[in-house]
């Protein structure tokens, strides 16, 4: 029996030895950063119910890529066929070699150079039929491979607005992943065209190749070639954004386990950095992007900053935060808590980088900021809060949005509740803009003064006006209070039958704003309001998908220009059926709006204490004159 | 000889060659819209925190021009950054962004101010 080795399978062999060491040195690297409840977590998920689930997730988005595909089929196709199209080559390859070759359980080199160690294969019956499937996979590969070439200089090919720049090895990773398919039909082709074998592609192919050229000595480069480009791509792939195939298969069995990003970094979020494959749908969704025209501190790009261990600290500022990216990402990477980290971590200087800790990244920990005792915010006046049994936080925006603070007392007044207006004459902040720009701890100075307000006012419920307080209640003061919103309130009081309404003849789009919508998941109660009061009407942003207003209070440093260019367009969008009234839930949003657009703009507040029956007011009038009075004049 | 009290008043004259400018420069540098405030005063009159204590952000602006950085270093970790200026302002001023700068600047020691 003849030894089946060439010299040219040696870069293909250095390769794939490589790289398979490598991310078995890697996971083990990543498992052992994780705290140790995630190790538990991971352990239990691996030999446990959730390895099912991750195997139907490997398969269903990291071959098949399901996701990309229901949000950009073109693209969707581009990666399966990539992804889906190379594995398929391998598995039937590998059977191929198994069953034709000369023993059983070959190398891998066997069943990837299997043609050329085997040319006269695939002439007649069940060889026939292998030689056509292996044909097929190939064409279906390439079919993508068209569609990824045609994407780098039109992006409109895939259906999407703009593709990721890449950086220079990047270009070469991309070059030598281009290079292996062509390659290798072209390899295929010439030994086929040679020997008289072959099916519909490489058959057809190599025969009317060899009618004019000498396909024999033809092939042998292309052979080399084929095995150069392979070995070149796994040698670089730890150093490009590649490495999010490895990484990825790490990532779905570490998330189904239930490990979470949390607030710190660590390993996990290691991990999902390098499961980036800058496939651009970040891009795509970000309004920053297609609004106001900044185009280098979209999610992927952050993703590369990191792993290249640049100074991100401008990039992760310059973000609305409105967690549009996340929301679409088809990986799942949890994008804003990665930028929020970043965001805590403050500046951070660009590290010496050499070629070997470009493969072996420092273990990044996130020292916190030192801090000098001392409380900032001395000059708070002593708390002190009457007894109620609802407190109602209007907040700094809705302070400024006079209108919804009035609605919201005549709502509060004409259904009945024992109610106190928790900063009337302008309470603290609440501290979610302090925490979005990274000051944790200046931020829980004001989380607890106003906890020690709440604990105080012995409430049970607290009702506040703006998303942006209604999320950092709920998340990060530790209090034994039910935080409502109020167009979840205004549900309740709606459900109880505490409220009377009148249907307002009125056409109305509902803005979800960022912080209520995707921030905190409330969705359906200001929609269930808006139905019971007017005619609701669809947009095409509709919950996940809803647009940002632009006004932000996460980005610190965008333009007032930019600002509105993204608040105009956004509201452009959502007015495109001349609605009488753009809703929303948001004193932020009201204002952002109001400057950029016609249609008038209300929130759900003011929208239900219009349509207030009016004998309900009356009958309130009497029992608490003085608060009424004051909202009288607002319609 | 009896104390009234009064005294010789401290000369109060702004010398622009000997004050330290460099805060407003690095502001200005990051920010651009910091020099087209023309300082009405909305955002002092708006302000969060100014309704416990006599911050003003419109002070501020004016002293970090004229390069009197030791007040600005005691006075700026006052505010809450919610935002309210930024929205009042008719110029379209990026006040946060300032008021994060002149922060950051005190920490990299930028205007000799070493009082955070």
């Amino acid at each position: 029996m003849q030894i089946q080795f060439d010299p040219f399978i040696i870069p293909f062999n250095i390769g794939l030895y490589f790289i398979l060491f490598y991310a078995v040195i890697r996971c083990v690297r990543w498992f052992m950063d994780l705290s140790r409840p995630d190790k538990l977590r991971l352990q239990r998920g691996f030999f446990g119910k959730a390895f099912g689930q991750s195997i139907k997730d490997i398969f269903m988005e990291s071959l098949i890529h399901r996701r990309i595909f229901n949000l950009k089929p073109r693209l969707g196709y581009m990666h399966m066929s990539l992804a889906f199209g190379w594995f398929l080559l391998i598995l039937f390859g590998t059977i191929e070699a198994d069953i034709f070759g000369e023993k059983h359980l070959n190398a891998p080199y066997k069943a990837i150079f299997f043609k050329f160690f085997n040319p006269e294969h695939g002439s007649t019956g069940f060889e026939a039929f292998f030689a056509f499937l292996m044909d097929f996979i190939l064409a279906f590969i390439l079919s993508g491979l068209c569609l990824a070439v045609l994407k780098r200089f039109s992006s409109k090919v895939v259906g999407m607005k703009k593709t990721t720049k890449l950086k220079p090895l990047d270009k070469v990773a991309l070059t030598s992943l281009w290079m292996i398919f062509p390659s290798r039909l072209m390899a295929e082709s010439f030994t086929s065209g040679a020997y008289g074998t072959g099916s519909f592609l490489t058959g057809s192919m190599g025969s009317w190749l060899a009618s004019f050229l000498p396909a024999e000595q033809m092939a042998y480069p292309f052979w080399w070639l084929y095995s150069l480009s392979l070995g070149l791509f796994f040698i670089l792939l730890p150093l490009t954004r590649y490495m999010h195939i490895p990484t990825e298969l790490f990532l779905i069995f570490a998330r189904n386990s239930g490990i979470r990003t949390g607030d710190q970094t660590g390993s996990f979020s290691e991990i999902e950095t390098y499961s980036c494959s800058s496939c651009g749908i970040c891009i795509d969704a970000c309004q920053m992007n297609f609004s106001a025209g900044i185009t280098n501190m979209q999610s992927a790009y952050l993703m590369k900053g990191i792993r290249n261990n640049d100074n991100v600290s401008d990039m992760v500022q310059n973000c609305l935060l409105c967690g549009r990216c996340d929301q679409k990402c088809p990986v799942g990477i949890e994008l804003t808590p990665i930028r929020m980290i970043r965001r805590r971590m403050g500046e951070t200087e660009k590290g010496k980088t050499t070629l070997l800790k470009r493969y072996f990244p420092d273990r990044k920990y996130f020292v916190p900021a030192k801090t000098n005792g001392k409380p900032v915010y001395d000059y708070f006046p002593e708390t002190r809060q009457e007894k109620c049994d609802v407190l109602y936080f209007a907040g700094c925006m809705t302070h400024l949005t006079p209108s919804i603070k009035k609605s919201m007392v005549k709502i509060l007044d004409a259904s009945g509740v024992n109610y106190k207006f928790m900063d009337e004459n302008g309470g603290v902040c609440c501290g979610r803009p302090l925490m979005l720009s990274g000051q944790v701890k200046e931020a829980r100075e004001l989380i607890n003064y106003n906890s020690q307000m709440i604990l105080k006012s012995g409430a049970h419920t607290l009702v506040t006006s703006c998303p942006i307080c209604y999320k950092i209640f709920k998340e990060s003061y530790y209090l034994d209070i039910e935080v409502l919103h109020h167009t979840q309130f205004i549900k309740m009081l709606i459900d109880e039958g505490s409220l009377k309404l009148n249907f307002l003849r009125k056409k109305v789009v509902y803005h979800s704003p960022c912080e209520l919508g995707r921030g905190s998941g409330v969705y359906d109660e200001p929609k269930g309001v808006l139905k019971y009061v007017a005619r609701l009407e669809k947009t095409d942003f509709e919950d996940g998908n809803s647009l940002c207003c632009g006004g932000s209070l996460a980005n610190m440093k965008i333009s007032y220009q930019k600002k509105n260019k993204i608040a105009g367009d956004a509201a452009a969008e959502l007015t495109k059926g001349n609605p009488d009234i753009l809703a929303t839930a948001c004193p932020l949003c009201k204002k952002t709006f109001s400057s950029v657009t016609d249609t008038p703009v209300a929130d759900i507040a003011e929208i239900v204490a219009e349509a207030l029956a009016v004998n309900q007011i009356k009958r309130n009038f009497i029992k608490q004159p003085a608060s009424v009075k004051e909202s009288a004049d607002i319609f | 000889m009896v104390n009234f009290g009064f005294t010789l008043l401290k000369g109060r004259q702004i010398d622009y060659d000997k004050n330290d400018r460099s805060l407003a420069e690095y502001i200005l540098l990051q920010e651009p819209s910091f020099s087209i405030c023309f300082e009405c005063g909305g955002c002092s009159a708006t302000c969060t925190a100014g309704n416990f204590t006599p911050f003003s952000l419109r002070r501020l602006n004016i002293l970090i021009k004229r390069g009197e950085n030791e007040e600005v270093g005691r006075e700026i970790s006052k505010c809450m950054l919610c935002g309210k200026c930024t929205l009042v302002c008719p110029r379209g001023v990026n006040t946060r962004n300032v008021i994060t700068l002149t922060k950051k600047a005190f920490q990299k020691n930028i205007g000799n101010a070493d009082t955070i």
